[in-house]
């Protein structure tokens, strides 16, 4: 285990590597960021100040150096917009995206499983069959006109929700967030919902097709015959088994939706990291848009680190040694 | 009677038709005797078992016929009647080791709730006993096997494992399904000899489901031979493999290597076991019958008593089929 997770992080060091060379020189690729900052009659003296002291008339691999150095002390660069740190711009942005990603991924293991149990366990009932329709929605309707609708429906017609912002936000251990209050939880829910449904349908299908896989089986068939509830058997012997396929999808949705929230973060004037990095493109604030990048980065690897572990817990026919190789 | 089976019949409704897997099927078993049920793939032996089970899954249906347990008709009860039997007072050991047992659960869990589903004890009781049964079936050190997963056992202590399960709350019947068929000759010869020994020591009716007639031949009480979801003759082991009367008994004994017919070419049954869905009219067998003529074409009638062959042209033995 301890030798799985050294390995791990040291693959991690590597792939934070590469991506920031990526990102970086991919970044600097796109545009001169001084041609949206400097007005445009400034003279050739003020043009020169301005990208020196942005650092900007360095070669390239020289400012990465400068980048990486930097990076490992911990700045990710100063945005050129806002004339502060990238990295507390982002993380003063990220609560509010976090708990929007986590109340959707809950929502859709909570939603989700449950649905798509009953969907393999009675496959041929008219609940089934409505579950599996309502799934395919789920699938294709895109997510900004169901955002939309969610607003037209809900906050504009039966007006039961608010339809943009966070709301008031409460404070526990330390942590500010929509959570604590009821007014926050209100402007949590539809923004959520809205952010979920993609994932709900999936998670009901990869459900319903692990119960059809797993209910044939013998070793179901063999708890039966020990005089087992069918409780039991379904909800211990079968949603063991079909828990992987589950966590490996969850954990990619809490990346996911995470680094694309932004259609429904700038649907519903989510104050989150989304709308954050629509707007930084825009301006080619560049340091931002790459820290922005390299903390997605980090936060995929290390959902997919709790991923493995997790596998470990649930099947323990891994083992974590052999993984990674 | 341990149990009796009274014309028992579980049909299978699929699109392409009904598929009669166990067509009037009658037989019963005495409490500490072993019944060994021989046929081939698709006889409905397995689904004959999972009746008794109460296990039949849709499409199939038992349509007809009792089940009698200690006296008492068990098809058609609610399931948690039936529930209260299963594991507890009739038992079953599946075919294939490697897929009966859940992969994801320790075994003491598998165990523990098999005996906490039927008994109001703590988990610290039911560990223990969890513990000697393994200990019973020749699994050595059984206190750390317990906190062990599946795939750390073999084929054979999986099996052992499996029986362990049905052995727990000292059942009065065990249906047991090939449990030796997947297992290696001397593990297959190891197992045979325990099950015997645990079934005549606990008094516990067996039945032996098989496709190879040489396991029954050590093991078995009675035999009933099955052939296209009916049994085609019964009797007791030595009546049945010394004077075989349905040719297709004959067949299955024939195609059985042996020392004495070294060199010899094995007798087969020519043909394969019929679609249930187009069984021939009269006897199931006749087509691939040496012996059969005009006569056959009308349905055999039943066998009755310990003894019966279910032909108008038995070969020997008993001519309780036929009135000739």
């Amino acid at each position: 285990m301890t030798v799985f997770i050294i390995r791990r992080l040291m693959q991690s060091g590597l792939v934070l590597l590469l991506m920031s060379l990526i990102v970086f020189f991919g970044v600097f690729a796109i545009g001169d960021p001084v041609e949206i900052f400097i007005a445009a009659d400034a003279d050739q003296a003020e043009r020169e100040r301005a990208i020196a002291a942005l650092g900007l008339d360095r070669p390239i691999w020289e400012q990465y150096f400068f980048f990486v150095a930097n990076a490992l002390k911990g700045d990710l660069g100063r945005s050129f917009v806002f004339n502060m740190p990238s990295i507390d711009l982002i993380l003063m942005r990220l609560p509010a995206t976090l708990e929007l990603a986590l109340v959707a991924v809950a929502m859709s293991v909570l939603i989700g499983v449950p649905l798509g149990m009953y969907a393999g366990y009675r496959p041929d009932s008219v609940g089934a069959k409505t579950i599996m329709a309502g799934s395919i929605f789920g699938f294709s309707l895109p997510t900004f006109w169901v955002g939309l609708m969610l607003i037209l429906i809900f906050a504009v017609e039966l007006g039961w929700l608010p339809s943009t912002g966070r709301g008031e936000l409460g404070t526990f251990l330390g942590v500010q967030s929509s959570l604590f209050t009821w007014n926050g939880l209100s402007h949590l829910f539809l923004p959520a919902l809205n952010l979920a449904l993609f994932n709900i349908s999936l998670v009901i299908r990869l459900t319903r097709a692990g119960m059809r896989e797993n209910l044939p089986m013998d070793y179901v068939k063999f708890a039966r015959a020990k005089g087992l509830s069918q409780r039991r058997v379904v909800l211990v012997h079968v949603l063991k088994n079909i828990l992987i396929p589950i966590v490996t999808v969850v954990g990619l949705e809490i990346g996911q939706v995470i680094a694309f929230a932004v259609v429904t973060e700038t649907i519903f004037a989510w104050p989150g990291m989304g709308k954050l990095i629509i707007d930084s493109i825009n301006n080619l604030d560049r340091p931002v848009i790459v820290a922005y990048l390299l903390i997605i980065v980090i936060m995929f690897i290390v959902i997919n680190l709790i991923v493995d572990i997790l596998y470990s817990i649930l099947d323990p026919r891994v083992r974590l040694g052999d993984m990674g190789k | 009677m341990t149990l009796e089976v009274r014309n028992l019949q579980t049909h299978f409704h699929t699109k392409a038709g009904v598929v009669r897997a166990v067509d009037g099927v009658s037989f019963s078993v005495a409490e500490g005797k072993i019944l060994g049920l021989v046929g081939e793939s698709g006889s409905g032996k397995s689904v004959t078992g999972f009746s008794i089970m109460g296990l039949v899954d849709p499409p199939g249906r038992i349509v007809g016929g009792q089940v009698l347990f200690q006296g008492r008709d068990i098809v058609g009860l609610p399931e948690a009647e039936i529930r209260k039997l299963r594991g507890n007072r009739i038992a079953m050991i599946f075919q294939d080791p490697m897929m009966t047992l859940n992969p994801v659960l320790k075994v003491e869990t598998q165990m523990i709730e098999a005996i906490r589903a039927h008994a109001d004890v703590d988990r610290k009781t039911a560990w223990t006993r969890a513990r000697d049964a393994l200990g019973q079936v020749g699994i050595p050190s059984p206190e750390e096997r317990l906190a062990s997963y599946p795939h750390q056992f073999s084929g054979g202590m999986r099996q052992r494992v499996a029986i362990a399960i049905a052995l727990l709350n000292k059942p009065d019947l065990i249906v047991a399904d090939e449990p030796t068929t997947a297992l290696d000759v001397t593990i297959q010869g190891q197992i045979l000899y325990e099950v015997q020994k645990l079934a005549r020591e606990t008094r516990t009716a067996l039945i032996w489901i098989t496709h190879d007639l040489s396991v029954v031949a050590s093991l078995a009480d009675e035999i009933c031979v099955m052939y296209a979801g009916r049994i085609v003759e019964r009797g007791s082991v030595d009546e049945v493999l010394d004077a075989p009367a349905h040719p297709y008994t004959a067949g299955l004994i024939g195609s059985v290597p042996s020392r004495n017919a070294k060199g010899q070419p094995l007798t087969q049954i020519p043909g394969v076991m019929p679609s249930m869905l187009n069984l021939p009219s009269g006897c199931a067998f006749r087509l691939r019958c040496a012996h059969a003529d005009a006569r056959c074409e009308v349905a055999p009638p039943e066998p009755v008593g310990p003894r019966g062959v279910r032909c108008v042209r038995p070969l020997a033995g008993p001519r309780t089929g036929a009135a000739a």
